[in-house]
């Protein structure tokens, strides 16, 4: 099928200049795809720029004009959110437990992943429906249990209560990913592996957990965004804890009088964007990557 | 040397016991080996602990809910009692959740397709919409705009609702500057979140607006594996870009249009920080309210426990008909029969 396919085109080849002149309907539609493609870039670029610029600017004079430039470009806004508003404690409060909790959710999904893709055991069937059925669940089904699960544990309101529930909930889905990633590692090699003598143990973390990098990073990334924007969990189950970053904005938002003080508002919006986007932007050729990965399984 | 090795695999795979032969002997004594304390210790962490912290803070919960949902626990008091399905019958006929599982299906209903449709076109554009002649290529420059449109999906959802509360408000927001700086003067002071008619427009678009990249990169990455020689052949056949969108695009890649239906259909039926962001009190005439936010008020303010209970398993079970619906309707309508979450 291939060759008949190509042989016309081999002929016209012979005949056409190698770059072929682009056509009127062809220069039409390539206007129309710019223009279109470039208006949703607008509408998504717009709104960030729009942030970060009355991020700099105070109450009255965001309320004066919405675009207006701001008289004096500081810092202040910033200041005021990072300290009074708490937005850099909560900051700090989020890198902690994401960090802590993605590092262990990591380890444990890909030992959980391993053993049940490579080991069958009566029941490993069952341990892989168990996860599906994690994955399906709404989180909203789970949060009154676990409030008291936390509470009889006096785990309630704190940070390591936090991480365990976000390893809990970020499990089935890194077990997932990280299952058919393992399930498609040739089998020589643990063998192989086997043969030089290697146990259980060494063969999993010398031999297995290397290969399986570039599963891991993709799942690392999902979890990490999925982790750092969580909302729903910290606020049920961390209340009055010590607030991660989702949760202060929340809080921050929601004193709504008319005594908010907008710029600083918008500070902490930038705040929470920012960074992330920064990171994103240096890796995306890895992230647009491990999306093609995630779904080609 | 690989002739070994794949003799090897093979004999792995079960046919050990048909091939008489020296090696495959060993084999065996090797699958019989009694348990080691490698062996021991390693299922027991490897499996045991994930399983442990999956169960206690996971399953052990969503069990817990539904025999929650059939008592009047309220939490603090020290007796719950069973009270069978007296919850759900005070659920459906309380008008405000009613009210509330009414927005969450205009949700279901709405923000799948519309996300759907708008980010195939912007994937389409990006990867077919180059020249009609020599090889099948993408537009020019097309890398940025796949990189800008991602930009929200790395935003934190409540981030999200609180710069769109402010790009929505009536006197000094973005939008209204925008359309009164067109001319059009009846928006000034218009208040699309305080607006019954406007307000759950406005918050399916700030959902939209958060997702569409990130399905156009998902889109573009199942289009870029289709064989070029598939499009070749259409066009050659006489397909022009409509037709191969249509014929070639859109069944190739029916699974990844399944995964992203189900998962903004889940959104959908949660929903909740947007709505906690854009409009925590449920909109004007509860126009946005959602049944995710009504449990949670329920729970956490009133402290019903129960009864919020029931509501998630309604919210639950709503989810699981959503997802069976999605693959009957696949299946029937000729899909593949396995299921890509």
């Amino acid at each position: 099928m291939t060759t008949k396919v190509s042989s016309p085109e081999m002929k016209s080849l012979h005949f056409q200049p190698r770059t072929p002149a682009t056509s009127t309907s062809d220069k039409v539609v390539a206007a129309v795809s710019h223009t279109a493609l470039t208006i949703w870039t607008l509408i998504v670029i717009l709104p960030l720029l729009w942030t970060v610029m009355s991020s700099f600017k105070t109450s009255s004079e965001i309320f004066a004009s919405p675009f207006a430039l701001p008289s004096q470009w500081n810092l202040d806004n910033y200041t005021k959110a990072w300290s009074e508003a708490g937005i850099g404690a909560a900051f700090l409060n989020s890198v902690l437990v994401v960090a802590v909790a993605l590092v262990i959710v990591m380890v444990l999904g890909a030992m959980c992943a391993y053993v049940l893709a490579r080991y069958t055991f009566p029941g490993s069937r069952a341990i892989y429906y168990l996860m599906l059925a994690g994955l399906t669940f709404p989180i909203f089904l789970a949060m009154v249990p676990l409030f008291f699960v936390l509470k009889n544990m006096g785990l309630l309101n704190t940070l390591p209560g936090l991480i365990l529930v976000y390893v809990g909930f970020a499990l089935p889905f890194t077990v997932f990913f990280l299952f058919s990633f393992f399930k498609s590692l040739p089998h020589e090699i643990t063998e192989a592996a086997a043969l030089d003598g290697a146990g259980e143990w060494r063969t999993f973390f010398q031999v297995m957990l290397p290969m399986a990098k570039p599963g891991l990073a993709s799942v690392a990334i999902f979890n990490f965004l999925g982790l750092w924007n969580q909302f729903l969990i910290p606020v049920s189950i961390n209340a009055a804890g010590p607030r991660v970053l989702s949760q202060e904005l929340a809080a921050f938002a929601g004193q709504m009088g008319y005594a908010v003080d907008f710029g600083a508002l918008f500070a902490a919006v930038t705040v929470t964007v920012v960074p992330v986007l920064i990171v994103y932007i240096i890796f995306q050729r890895q992230l647009q990557g491990s999306v093609s990965q995630g779904t080609s399984k | 040397m690989t002739v070994v090795k794949t003799q090897q695999s093979r004999n792995d795979d079960g046919l050990a016991a048909v091939v008489p032969a020296a090696a495959p002997q060993q084999l065996v004594k090797r699958r019989r080996k009694p348990l080691t304390w490698d062996k021991v210790s390693f299922f027991a962490v490897f499996l045991g602990l994930p399983l442990a912290i999956y169960l206690l803070f996971v399953i052990w919960p969503f069990i817990q809910a539904f025999g929650y949902s059939l008592t009047d626990w309220s939490g603090f008091s020290p007796t719950q009692n069973f009270i069978g399905l007296e919850n759900y019958a005070k659920i459906f006929t309380d008008d405000i959740f009613m009210k509330a599982m009414g927005n969450n299906i205009l949700l279901v209903i709405f923000l799948p397709i519309i996300t759907i449709i708008l980010s195939l076109v912007l994937a389409s554009l990006v990867t077919v919409g180059g020249s009609s002649k020599g090889q099948i290529k993408g537009l020019r420059n097309s890398s940025f705009y796949r990189v800008v449109s991602f930009f929200p999906y790395t935003i934190p959802a409540i981030a999200i609702g609180i710069m769109w509360g402010q790009i929505y408000d009536p006197s000094g927001g973005l939008l209204n500057g925008l359309l009164t700086g067109l001319g059009l003067d009846q928006f000034k002071d218009f208040a699309w979140l305080g607006n019954k008619d406007t307000a759950m427009i406005a918050t399916m678009f700030v959902i939209v607006w958060g997702f569409v990249g990130f399905y156009m990169v998902l889109f573009v990455a199942g289009i870029k594996g289709i064989p070029a020689e598939l499009f070749e052949a259409a066009r050659i056949d006489g397909a022009g870009r409509f037709r191969t969108a249509v014929s070639i695009t859109i069944p190739l890649i029916r699974d990844n249009i399944q995964t992203a239906y189900i998962y903004m259909g889940i959104l959908a039926l949660d929903a909740f920080v947007y709505m906690a962001a854009l409009n925590s009190g449920g909109g004007p005439d509860n126009s946005t309210l959602v049944m995710a936010q009504q449990l949670f008020f329920t729970a956490f303010s009133k402290g019903q426990f129960g009864l919020a209970s029931a509501m998630g398993v309604v919210l639950a079970v709503a989810t699981l008909i959503f997802s069976g619906l999605v693959f009957v309707v696949n299946r029937l309508t000729g899909g593949d029969k396995d299921v890509s979450l």
